[in-house]
């Protein structure tokens, strides 16, 4: 047809930008699951090895040295409490932003996205501090509290424009059928932002999970998450590439494979509503 | 003592009077529509009503018992939005059922209330589909048969034709007045269409600036402004008006005369009361109506316009005559108050 060629060699380069962007973006991810089955010898050789006999040495030496499961269960539990945490702080916090503004409302919430402005180490001595003299350093529920706190503003915010999409009127329908606010929620607004509100948690859970900084700070042994196992990878006796590749892998597996099914609601969340 | 009644009612957004003190009876049964220019704040006054705008100063009482802050949930009133505001994830039968469900009503009663309902509304073959797939007067009739399922005290309307087009709004319109008639339920209607306000009223509360500035049936505020506002503001076209200077034995006090349209006429020039040339002739085919800008007008003042039956020969730039009925003028005062008024009686 008339004109395809030109079209044909649009669509060819831009198939081949994207799969270059992608494989770039993919490739500190697929060296590390690659160096996860070498030995440590052929970890640092120069220039990389790229054939190999693959091992499980790593992975069965990491599972011996320290209890993936006990990290990992620190992973699970801090994220997902924070998540349902949030979304329970986030969601009258939203509703009342989106559908009772008064003439402060836009000002709140911009002060607390700003809070995401400031470096977390800033606030590191002042929390460091309260959790000492609480008791509450490398315990779990303080994990639980911060990782609600340093999320809550992205989610309010998620949520916020999530909401505004919703008329008003259809809320005061409700309103005017007698529902209680209790009824205006579960049977109307609810089930109208489920989209907003699950990729909203999705979210959270991804954040809470990859977070590292506080876990680092104020946990040890004891309330670790899996970001701290790695960690504890890569010091004392100098580095190991390949058993740090395998806890590594070990870490981040759970949650690639939850990001790559719920991939849809993750996109639509952070789009923030611009499309439609 | 009515049924409804508001007493000096005051509503404020921030330093905005937006409702200026409104004292208002409404009888059981009634169908009271509110009307008034953009901004005036009829439908304000109609959420204070509902619940949902909260009343800043009076009260509000329902059938004995003051609501002034009661939850719209505990008032028993039912609205119908200028948007429909059906619930998107429901079914029509759902949205109709959903006040039922929430009050528990048995499940039987509401099948029963439902099928009543949406047999009055034309709806029964959509029962099953959910709004999206309804069209704009398909919605609206759901909208309305939610609110007449629950038989609540007093039906609330705002604009709710607006969004339809003109063959439709005519349907919906009638519909509207014959439920009112089998229902007998008391209703309280805002729209800026006078058409609708003029048919479906009982009685037309003229709103301006948050004041009411005369309530009436739609005859007497037609016959009997109680002041130029009213005059102008009903009626289409306009009530013309003519400066007393220009009109011999005006009485004392008086400073504009106030003509309809219809009640003015086209004249031989000898009987011509005032003398102007024809500006614009409208040939609507049943009326015509003649712009007619007097000799002693204004760049800027409106012409006069005159209504008639009889198609007319009268071409732009011609001079005419015009007379009116001494049996239907309106003088206004200085303050724009109706001073005498010759309009004998209200029929109807
Ligand atoms: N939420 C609000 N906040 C501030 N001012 C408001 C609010 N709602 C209405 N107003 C103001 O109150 C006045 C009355 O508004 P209202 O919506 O009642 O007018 P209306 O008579 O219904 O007009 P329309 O015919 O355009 O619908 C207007 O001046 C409007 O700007
Ligand atoms: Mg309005």
């Amino acid at each position: 047809m008339f004109g395809s060629y030109e079209w044909n060699k649009k669509l060819v380069i831009r198939t081949v930008a994207s799969w270059a962007l992608a494989l770039l973006v993919f490739f500190p991810i697929l060296f590390m699951l690659v160096t996860s089955f070498k030995t440590e010898l052929q970890a640092i050789a120069v220039p990389s090895l790229w054939v190999f006999e693959p091992t499980l040495e790593n992975y069965t030496e990491v599972q011996d040295r320290s209890d993936y499961l006990h990290f990992a269960w620190n992973s699970i539990i801090t994220s997902v409490l924070s998540t349902i945490l949030g979304l329970l702080i986030a969601v009258p916090a939203a509703y009342s932003f989106a559908f009772a503004p008064t003439k402060r409302s836009k000002d709140i919430m911009m002060w607390m996205l700003s809070t995401k402005m400031m470096p977390a180490v800033g606030a590191l001595i002042p929390i460091y501090v309260i959790c000492q003299k609480l008791g509450l350093l490398d315990s779990v529920f303080a994990l639980t509290i911060i990782f609600t706190m340093i999320n809550l503003p992205i989610m309010v915010w998620m949520l916020y424009s999530n909401f505004k999409d919703i008329p008003r009127e259809i809320l005061e329908a409700a309103r005017m059928d007698g529902a209680t606010l209790w009824d205006e929620f579960r049977q109307v607004l609810l089930p109208l932002s489920m989209g907003g509100i699950a990729s909203t948690g999705l979210l959270c859970l991804v954040l809470s999970w990859n977070e590292a900084f506080w876990v680092l700070n104020l946990t040890s042994a004891n309330a670790g998450t899996l970001a701290s196992l790695v960690a504890s990878y890569s010091s004392p006796e100098g580095l190991f590439w390949a058993k740090l590749s395998a806890v590594s892998v070990l870490a981040i597996g759970p949650i690639v494979v939850f990001g790559w099914f719920s991939q849809k609601q993750l996109v639509q969340g952070l789009t923030f509503g611009a499309v439609k | 003592m009515g049924f409804l009644d508001l007493e000096a009612v005051d509503k404020y957004y921030g330093k905005l009077h937006a409702i200026k003190g409104i004292d208002l009876s409404i009888q059981q049964g009634e169908f009271i529509v509110f009307v008034g220019p953009s901004g005036c704040g009829k439908s304000t006054l109609l959420r204070m009503i509902a619940g949902l705008e909260r009343i800043n100063g009076g009260t509000l009482t329902l059938d004995g018992n003051d609501i002034t802050h009661a939850a719209p949930a505990k008032r028993d009133l039912a609205m119908v939005f200028q948007t429909y505001a059906l619930y998107p994830h429901m079914t029509v039968a759902e949205n109709m059922s959903f006040s039922l469900r929430l009050a528990k009503v048995d499940k039987a009663i509401i099948d029963e209330k439902v099928k009543t309902a949406a047999d009055k509304l034309d709806l029964t073959q959509y029962l099953d589909r959910t709004p999206k797939a309804l069209s704009g007067g398909q919605r609206q009739r759901v909208a309305i048969g939610r609110a007449i399922v629950r038989q609540p005290k007093v039906f609330l309307f705002d604009e709710p034709l607006s969004n339809l087009d003109a063959a439709l709004r005519g349907q919906t319109r009638v519909e509207i007045a014959r439920l009112h008639r089998e229902l007998g339920a008391t209703t309280i209607y805002v729209t800026h269409d006078q058409i609708e306000a003029m048919t479906l009223a009982d009685r037309v509360v003229v709103l301006r600036d948050g004041i009411i500035e005369q309530v009436g049936t739609p005859l007497e505020l037609y016959d009997h402004p109680a002041n130029r506002f009213v005059a102008q503001f009903i009626g289409m076209p306009q009530m013309n008006l003519i400066p007393t200077s220009h009109v011999p034995a005006a009485p004392q006090g008086s400073v504009e005369l106030g003509v309809r349209t219809e009640h003015m006429a086209i004249c031989a020039m000898g009987d011509a009361r005032i003398k102007g040339s024809v500006e614009m002739v409208e040939s609507l085919g049943n009326e015509t109506l003649i712009h007619v800008r007097p000799e002693f007008a204004g760049e800027h003042d409106l012409p006069l316009i005159i209504r008639q039956y009889e198609r007319t020969d009268l071409q732009m730039g011609d001079e005419a005559g015009v007379r009116w009925d001494d049996q239907h003028v309106h003088f206004f005062d200085a303050d724009g108050k109706t001073l005498t008024n010759t309009v004998q009686g209200v029929a109807a």
